[in-house]
């Protein structure tokens, strides 16, 4: 069903209709599957990797400026790949490793691969908004490096952390849909194959329509946590 | 003297920048007493923030030697660095208070990194509130405290693991007058109680003549004159020394007079 052969109310009430959801609603299972793993995986390693940027820059509480410089340019390199194109170059290793290049779990590494990165920079900015005195009196305490880590360099970034976390689900749910041309199955994948492809315009709606839905509650929620966390510290 | 508490003895510092290098500290010398309140004044890039900084290490001199109690502070592994710091407090200009946590949370800090046990960190944070007049306050977070406050939870931080020395870095400089004055009457009541050896860097003589016994004079990154603070009040030697007393005298002089008149 099209805007070209009924009208847009027809269209609108197809898009909530039960043939539609049949459809996409196992695509949002697909999705949400994708993402919540992504999520996952991105969180940790993207925390780690921002707080190494953090940690090994020349001005960090323990310097390594070679090491930083080519951790840096590492990320920069997979940053400047548009995601489409690290899909395509990371399907040979979802062959080698899962056996297979196609569905939800061979698309993993691509989207790993590409929110990794950005996730990395954004939680290296919000350490990097640790004010220096901070680290100064936890050092002058005698605190070693991985306390000023976990104790200090953390806790006190926790809010920015909370609001990087949040645009990188949402950038993750994104990318989901975008992985989902390229074999990976969900909401993408329902949006590109019938809603484009063969003019099923009440399924593109559908499918954009539970994307506004994820994203929207994604960002209320990060809202949320962040505001509570500051005004609980009573920064505002 | 042999029997000083802390010596300091030809500390020279260099910072390297871009533009050139920038000699800091060039050749300091200094000797204090157990349980002494020494003060330390310089102008604005005089050196007195290094100097203080070199005390634990938060800056490594170029070379010299400090001396704390028995131990050389200059020549410590990063490992026993850490375990003397836990013995040197020091107090900030901007508090540098952890927001993260609360009053406790912020005094029991040092005690957690030293590794003591939650029953005596509890006792020991309690113990050091009641000290600065905090416990009503335990429980609050750091936002919600004045700057006041929020010294004195950085003086109980500070003190919380029993140091041998307090190290000021201009720590009344951004409080009003008022609260200056009872941070340090907290201070010297601190130093009478618990004998603790307190070095305290500022550009406001004020601070010094109401709180030291002794003082230096720093310019340039030597020390131009040093002696008890009545002496350098009452006889001045240096340059800066008698222009610093000059600018103290002359606020006392003209603090009736209206702001627009006052040169």
């Amino acid at each position: 069903m099209n805007l070209n052969n009924s009208s847009l109310f027809e269209v609108l009430k197809s898009a909530f209709g039960k043939d539609v959801w049949g459809i996409v609603a196992p695509a949002i299972k697909d999705t949400l599957y994708m993402t919540i793993l992504t999520t996952i995986f991105t969180l940790f390693l993207g925390i780690v990797l921002g707080i190494i940027l953090v940690v090994t820059d020349k001005h960090g509480i323990h310097p390594l400026p070679v090491f930083n410089k080519i951790l840096g340019a590492i990320v920069n390199v997979l940053r400047s790949l548009p995601s489409m194109i690290l899909i395509i170059l990371t399907l040979p290793l979802s062959r080698l490793f899962i056996g297979k290049a196609y569905g939800p779990e061979a698309c993993i590494f691509a989207l790993v691969a590409s929110c990794v990165p950005m996730f990395g920079r954004l939680v290296e900015s919000s350490i990097l908004d640790v004010t220096k005195g901070k680290i100064e009196a936890a050092k002058s305490m005698g605190t070693p490096n991985y306390y000023i880590v976990t104790k200090v360099l953390v806790p006190e970034a926790l809010p920015s952390l909370v609001r990087a976390f949040t645009v990188a689900v949402i950038a993750i749910i994104s990318i989901t849909a975008l992985a989902g041309s390229f074999g990976a199955g969900g909401l993408g994948d329902v949006a590109v194959r019938f809603g484009y492809s063969r003019f099923k315009t009440d399924m593109l709606i559908a499918a954009v329509f539970v994307l506004i839905v994820m994203v929207q509650l994604v960002q209320f929620i990060g809202d949320a946590v962040s505001k509570h966390i500051i005004k609980k510290r009573f920064l505002s | 003297m042999e029997n000083s508490f802390i010596s300091i003895k030809d500390l020279y510092k260099t910072f390297k920048n871009k533009n050139g290098d920038v000699e800091v500290l060039k050749g300091i010398n200094l000797e204090l007493e157990k349980g002494d309140i020494y003060g330390v004044v310089g102008f604005s890039g005089a050196g007195k923030s290094t100097l203080i900084r070199c005390l634990n290490r938060l800056e490594s001199p170029d070379s010299g030697v400090i001396r704390i109690g028995e131990h050389d502070i200059t020549d410590l592994s990063k490992k026993d660095l850490n375990i003397h710091r836990q013995k040197i407090g020091m107090i900030f200009q901007h508090f540098n208070l952890f927001d993260s946590r609360t009053v406790y949370g912020n005094v029991a800090y040092p005690l957690e990194i030293a590794g003591f046990d939650k029953k005596y960190i509890k006792h020991r944070v309690e113990e050091i509130l009641e000290l600065v007049e905090l416990t009503d306050k335990i429980y609050s977070q750091i936002g919600q405290l004045s700057g006041g406050q929020k010294q004195r939870v950085g003086i109980a931080r500070a003190l919380a693991n029993k140091p041998d020395v307090l190290l000021s870095d201009e720590a009344t400089s951004s409080l009003d007058p008022q609260t200056t004055l009872s941070v340090l009457d907290l201070l010297k009541d601190i130093n009478r109680k618990l004998g603790l050896t307190i070095i305290l860097i500022t550009h406001e003589l004020e601070v010094i003549k109401y709180s030291c016994n002794n003082m230096a004079v720093l310019e340039n990154g030597l020390i131009v004159e040093r002696g008890s603070v009545r002496d350098v009040f009452m006889n001045p030697q240096s340059e800066t020394a008698k222009l610093f007393v000059k600018i103290n005298a002359e606020f006392a002089a003209n603090q009736w007079v209206k702001e627009g008149e006052y040169i």
